[in-house]
């Protein structure tokens, strides 16, 4: 390992959850200097909360490159899981069995199929499915039930321990000379002579280049480098189960089992402002939804709930963008940084570290939103 | 980690009514342990250390908070699984076994389970 000074990073970045630690990791495999910036306890932290898919069914319809990037990720998964290892001992449980989303209606089961043949059609039919009518379901998942029409079901799916992958990509990123400097939110970024100075409440760091992955704290920090990053918080819920025999063996959308035997339920989605409190009803819906797809846990105990926040664009896609103002000022920001974590080490980082752009990122400039406001404010 | 007790039962001053023994079984022993307390505090102060092996690494384990909140204390009782043996009162009859791993779950064909919800 080369000895590193945090007094000299090659390249700040702001945030220490699942995108900024997977960024500096990739960053630190590329031979950079980093120095990561994390907020601390009081942050939100949606690394912390989410429900740890590596998933791709279904996403980027209506923006076909988001698909092709979530595959891309979900590929190079096996070798960010063999590093991880490598680099920390922690094994994070990644599983690729494929994963299935259930219908609970023909109508739900038709716009299954008209998401995923669109969405094979614009791939150049490399995404591969089936639709599975309740027979052959159940042949797959014994344990759904009766109010269950069918499913889809992908290959390119998967799941891991998020709990672990943080931990993972923290212990990795150190071993391999990543400073991590906690309690240090940074209120203000500076672009000067040679670089940037981001000033926080312990003090101000300073590198030529800089990332922002602050989560939800982007929307504020953008604009001070000539970038643009309007997410807003979407609240996810998520009920987990005691530990049961296994009995699913590949992720669901809203129901998957732990490689030790937990059950998470989860899928929710809410616009509820910075509220990252659980409710009944929608943790009630999520459990009965849970116990409709597999009756057999009707009489499970559940043990923890919580309440996280997405770190949401206005159309749900990520935004990847190098400022054109302050050339070596990113921002990155999404909110699958599970599934997405591959794609940030092993292909965001070599850009960032002054390679060329992923050709699929083309589509992600947090510019889109600031055009689509002018024709609002016309409107 | 050991599963050797971590709580001791106090010397009362004078004999508690509440504190009647009660007959129950624990891994198909019979048991007399003393009542009016948890199914937890019963059994540790009968004298039992381990309630149940884990299911990730079948590692022995015993209760540690005796408040509901560490999930270390769970048995069966009376053929329901993973009980917080902390948050039940002993009675008298009860049959208890330790938790072994994880717990089963009843699996029913999916008619069945229909034919289950209709019938109610």
């Amino acid at each position: 390992m080369r000895g590193h000074t945090a007094e000299s990073p090659d390249v700040l970045v702001v945030g220490g959850g699942l995108v900024g630690t997977a960024v500096a990791y990739g960053l630190a495999r590329e031979g950079a200097r980093v120095t990561v910036l994390d907020e601390g306890d009081g942050g939100f932290r949606a690394s912390r909360g989410n429900f740890g898919l590596v998933w791709v069914q279904g996403k980027g319809y209506g923006l076909s490159p988001y698909a092709r990037w979530s595959r891309s990720s979900a590929q190079r998964w096996p070798a960010l899981a063999a590093a991880l290892l490598e680099d920390s001992g922690v094994d994070v449980s990644l599983r690729q069995p494929g994963g299935f989303h259930l219908c609970f209606s023909d109508e739900e089961l038709a716009e299954r199929e008209k998401r995923l043949s669109t969405l094979q059609a614009e791939l150049g039919g490399d995404y591969p499915y089936q639709l599975l009518d309740a027979k052959a379901l159940r042949e797959r998942l014994p344990a759904v039930g009766p109010a269950v029409v069918g499913a889809s079901y992908t290959p390119m799916d998967g799941h891991v321990n998020p709990l672990k992958l943080l931990r993972a990509l923290h212990q990795s990123m150190q071993r391999r000379g990543v400073t991590l400097i906690g309690s240090s939110q940074i209120s203000r970024i500076a672009p000067e002579a040679g670089g940037f100075a981001a000033h926080g409440k312990l003090g101000v760091w300073r590198a030529p280049r800089i990332v922002l992955a602050a989560g939800l704290g982007n929307r504020a920090l953008a604009p001070q480098l000539g970038l643009h990053a309007p997410v807003a918080p979407n609240r996810g819920q998520i009920l987990v189960s005691e530990r049961v025999a296994p009995f699913l063996h590949y992720p669901t959308i809203n129901v998957r089992q732990t490689d030790e035997g937990s059950v998470q339920f989860g899928d929710s989605m809410e616009e509820v402002g910075f509220n990252d409190f659980t409710t009944t009803d929608v943790l009630s819906t999520i459990a009965r939804r849970g116990v409709r797809a597999f009756p057999l846990l009707k009489e499970v105990r559940l043990v923890r709930m919580w309440a996280a926040l997405r770190v949401y664009s206005p159309d749900g896609f990520p935004i990847y963008e190098q400022s054109s103002q302050y050339p070596g000022a990113f921002v990155v920001t999404c909110h699958s940084g599970v599934t997405l974590a591959a794609a940030h080490a092993l292909r965001v980082a070599p850009w960032i570290a002054g390679g060329a752009m992923p050709d699929e990122l083309d589509a992600f400039p947090g510019g889109r939103f600031r055009a689509a406001g002018q024709i609002l404010s016309h409107a | 980690m050991t599963s050797k007790p971590l709580f001791r039962v106090l010397a009362p001053r004078a004999p508690a009514v509440a504190d009647a023994t009660v007959q129950i079984w624990f891994n198909d022993q019979p048991l007399a342990v003393p009542g009016g307390r948890s199914v937890a505090a019963a059994l540790l102060a009968a004298g039992v250390q381990r309630f149940r092996a884990t299911p990730v690494t079948g590692a022995a384990r015993a209760p540690y908070c005796m408040m509901g909140a560490c999930f270390e204390c769970l048995v069966e009782i009376d053929g329901v699984p993973s009980r917080q043996s902390c948050m039940v009162t002993v009675q008298d009859g009860m049959r208890i076994h330790s938790q072994e791993g994880a717990r089963d779950l009843p699996f029913e064909p999916s008619h069945v389970s229909e034919e289950n919800a209709h019938g109610r």
